[in-house]
């Protein structure tokens, strides 16, 4: 009776879910060389598994040195962030046979930000932009001794740039970030629109003020570049449009 | 062995010479500075309703062009005869009326105030060096100028009997 097990065995080893990947990744360390440059490591890994996963493997097992950003490894936290295959995606969000994994599967740190090594930006201009913006409930007068009510229309309201993780991927997709990098971006308006359109908030004519900037929603050129970046599908551009109507309606 | 710990030129650091020379609290690694970033101490001058007049400018103006410089290509290229009629008796003789006189007015200073603000944002988009989009922009507006001034005189002052 061996030969069904035999058997067994053939058929499972021949239905294997492991398939070889090629991954090129852009590799940056400043204490070796000013340049970057792409590097491919082969693995053996499950079409159903994660960018994030394939580039554990190298980590673990390949090369130890291969520095990226990332935390909660389940599209929360943002951390994760990168190019892959030309486009902005989270590394834990995007499956390998999604993205054709008969080709190299190419990995680049987000662009418009400056690499500190291999997929680690500096996310400090990022972050200064939101900052700007004031991403906190602003009110007046005396603190109520209950929650600040508000009608389900009016939550709806601003319901989809509740969603964002702050994770890059928009504004460093956005062409006019990319030039000189002073533009507020897309993530930093996405955030003052979840205020200024919040009934219970008090700011949002300052932050339609701090939006009025010559580096502000003006500069946005409508490339819905940040809509289709977006890990959250958020309709990132229209958000933008409205800070604009409102910009222009409010005054007028 | 050099004994130089600095990689601002080279781009390859003391790491690859070997022990001895790598990174540590003594020496440490250069710092990337990342560019222009938008610190407390940026001067905050930079709001005002320029930007936003010049959006709603290049959208009112568009709309209005879009009657004026379809009007305009349809007489001088389409209507009666197409370009083989356009000559100097033509030109003068539609001048001749304040209506195409205002008409071609209007175009002319709306298609270059909306075609010069639209290369400023182009220019603020692509140019990379201050420098760069300082002098492009110059150039821009001096050529803007130029045309709308010549082209106004033009129009006001054409005269038919000219030799
Ligand atoms: C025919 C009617 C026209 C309409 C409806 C129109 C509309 C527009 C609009 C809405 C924009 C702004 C795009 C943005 O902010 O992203 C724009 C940009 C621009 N327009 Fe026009 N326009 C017209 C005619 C013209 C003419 C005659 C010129 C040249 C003299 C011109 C040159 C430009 C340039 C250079 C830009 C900047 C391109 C960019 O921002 O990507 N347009 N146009
Ligand atoms: S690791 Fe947290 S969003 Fe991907």
């Amino acid at each position: 009776m061996a030969t069904p097990v035999m058997d067994k065995v053939e058929a499972e080893s021949a239905a294997s879910p492991y398939i070889t990947v090629t991954f090129r990744v852009r590799r940056f360390n400043p204490e070796v060389s000013a340049e970057a440059t792409w590097e491919d490591f082969q693995l053996e890994i499950d079409p159903k598994e994660r960018v994030l996963d394939g580039l554990h493997k190298i980590k673990w097992d390949l090369d130890g040195t291969l520095t990226f950003r990332r935390s909660c490894a389940h599209g929360i936290c943002g951390s994760d962030a990168m190019r892959i295959n030309g486009r902005n995606r989270l590394a834990c969000k995007t499956l390998i046979k999604d993205i054709n994994p008969e080709k190299p599967i190419t990995v680049e740190p987000i662009k418009g930000l400056t690499v500190l090594k291999d997929l680690v930006v500096d996310m400090e201009p990022f972050f200064q932009a939101y900052r700007d913006v004031m991403p906190f409930l602003v009110t007046t007068g005396n603190e109520p001794t209950r929650e600040r009510l508000q009608s389900a229309e009016d939550r709806e309201r601003f319901d989809d740039t509740t969603k964002c993780i702050l994770c890059a991927a928009c504004t460093s997709s956005c062409p006019v970030f990319w030039n000189d990098g002073q533009y507020f971006g897309p993530a930093a308006i996405v955030n003052a629109h979840r205020f200024i359109f919040d009934s219970r908030d008090e700011a949002g004519e300052q932050r339609l003020e701090i939006l009025n900037d010559k580096d502000g929603v003006w500069r946005c050129r409508t490339t819905f570049n940040c809509t289709d970046a977006c890990p959250r599908g958020i309709e990132v551009t229209k958000a933008i449009q409205e800070v604009k109507r409102a910009l222009i309606t409010r005054r007028f | 062995m050099s004994s130089d710990t600095t990689t601002a030129t080279s781009g390859i650091g003391p790491v690859e010479g070997g022990a001895g020379t790598a990174y540590g609290v003594d020496n440490p690694a250069p710092v990337i500075e990342a560019p222009r970033k938008r610190t407390a101490k940026t001067p905050r001058s930079t709001r005002g309703n320029f930007e936003m007049a010049a959006w709603l400018f290049m959208r009112l103006s568009g709309i209005v062009l879009v009657v004026l410089v379809l009007g305009h290509l349809l007489i001088q290229l389409v209507l009666d005869g197409g370009v083989s009629k356009i000559g100097f008796a033509f030109v003068a003789g539609r001048w001749a009326s304040p209506f195409w006189q205002i008409w071609d007015l209007l175009m002319l200073w709306l298609a270059m105030l909306h075609g010069g603000n639209g290369l400023r944002t182009v220019i603020n988009d692509y140019a990379e060096r201050d420098m760069t989009r300082f002098w492009l922009k110059m150039l821009l507006y001096t050529a803007t100028v130029f045309t709308v001034l010549l082209g106004t005189l033009v129009i006001f002052t054409f005269d038919p009997n000219i030799r």
